[in-house]
């Protein structure tokens, strides 16, 4: 129960830092990405904030043997800079460009702007499956 | 370029990212797992036996609730929403952010945050390659074709 519970406050304070940052407001993301017209660098202080937190929890977090509340810590494996990160990073920017939404904001705004968000996230979760599958072949 | 001053919130935007790096920091403490949304929800699409499901759900439905938390707690203050893309556009980009996503193993919670942290270079090529296309994908639909 208590595992849950901790998911659910880190999602709860996800959405609120997600809303207050002004990452759910596409016209801002889009502000930040138009480098090359009237840049709004915002949301390099998001990037900057998170990254300042998280890193400094994170030399706490690697002294530990295992998390809290679990057998141990799952980080991702690969450091390969390869061709399906680069391939599909490039891809996701498009997207993220022609949009101004991410994964995290996408889900952040499903109550928000239920309308809109629904179709999105199903299109989103589409992209998710095609891009699964096509993976391996790329590597 | 020029600089948007009226649109600059670096206050809140460092706050906003403080909360985000700790909800990633919780994450990791309590689970031991990296704060990716699109790995959560790429989670999510497979079978509840194969994978534990669970906590992915759970935060999910948290990250939903999270904004409506933050307009309780600010007296109801409305998150300002300004849509860029509508129609085929915005469909289009709901398909890529979830095909490059799931090919480049992450976003920008689990490659711009959590990856950044941890001082991965992975993490820093996905994100200078998202950030690039992005930029480029701007210019393109607000100063060639808007």
């Amino acid at each position: 129960m208590i595992r849950l519970l901790t998911a659910l406050v880190s999602g709860l304070i996800f959405g609120a830092g997600l809303g207050l940052a002004g990452m759910l407001n596409p016209a801002k993301v889009a502000g930040f990405l138009d480098l090359f017209g009237n840049w709004d660098p915002s949301l390099a202080f998001v990037m900057g904030g998170g990254i300042l937190v998280n890193a400094a929890g994170h030399q706490i977090v690697r002294r530990r043997q295992s998390p809290l509340f679990a057998d141990s810590f799952q980080l991702p494996l690969s450091q390969a800079i390869d061709r399906p990160l680069l391939i599909g990073s490039g891809i996701f920017g498009i997207g993220w460009g022609l949009a101004g939404l991410c994964p995290g904001p996408v889900v952040a705004s499903l109550l928000l702007n239920p309308a809109g968000m629904i179709p999105f996230i199903l299109l989103l979760l589409a992209g998710l499956w095609v891009g699964r599958q096509l993976a391996p072949k790329l590597g | 370029m020029t600089i948007n001053w009226t649109d600059f919130t670096p206050y809140a935007s460092f706050g906003g990212g403080v909360l985000i790096g700790l909800a990633a920091l919780i994450l990791m403490l309590a689970k031991g797992r990296v704060m990716g949304v699109s790995g959560i929800l790429a989670g999510l699409l497979s079978r509840p036996t194969e994978i534990d499901w669970s906590w992915r759900l759970v935060f999910v439905i948290g990250t939903l609730l999270g904004p409506l938390l933050l307009v309780a707690l600010r007296g109801g203050t409305v998150i300002e929403v300004v849509q860029v893309a509508e129609g085929g556009q915005l469909w289009l980009a709901a398909f890529l952010v979830g095909l490059g996503t799931a090919i480049g193993s992450g976003c920008t919670s689990g490659h711009g945050i959590c990856g950044l942290a941890r001082f991965s270079l992975r993490s820093l090529a996905a994100v200078i390659t998202f950030v690039a296309t992005g930029v480029a994908t701007v210019f393109v639909t607000l100063h060639i074709l808007g």
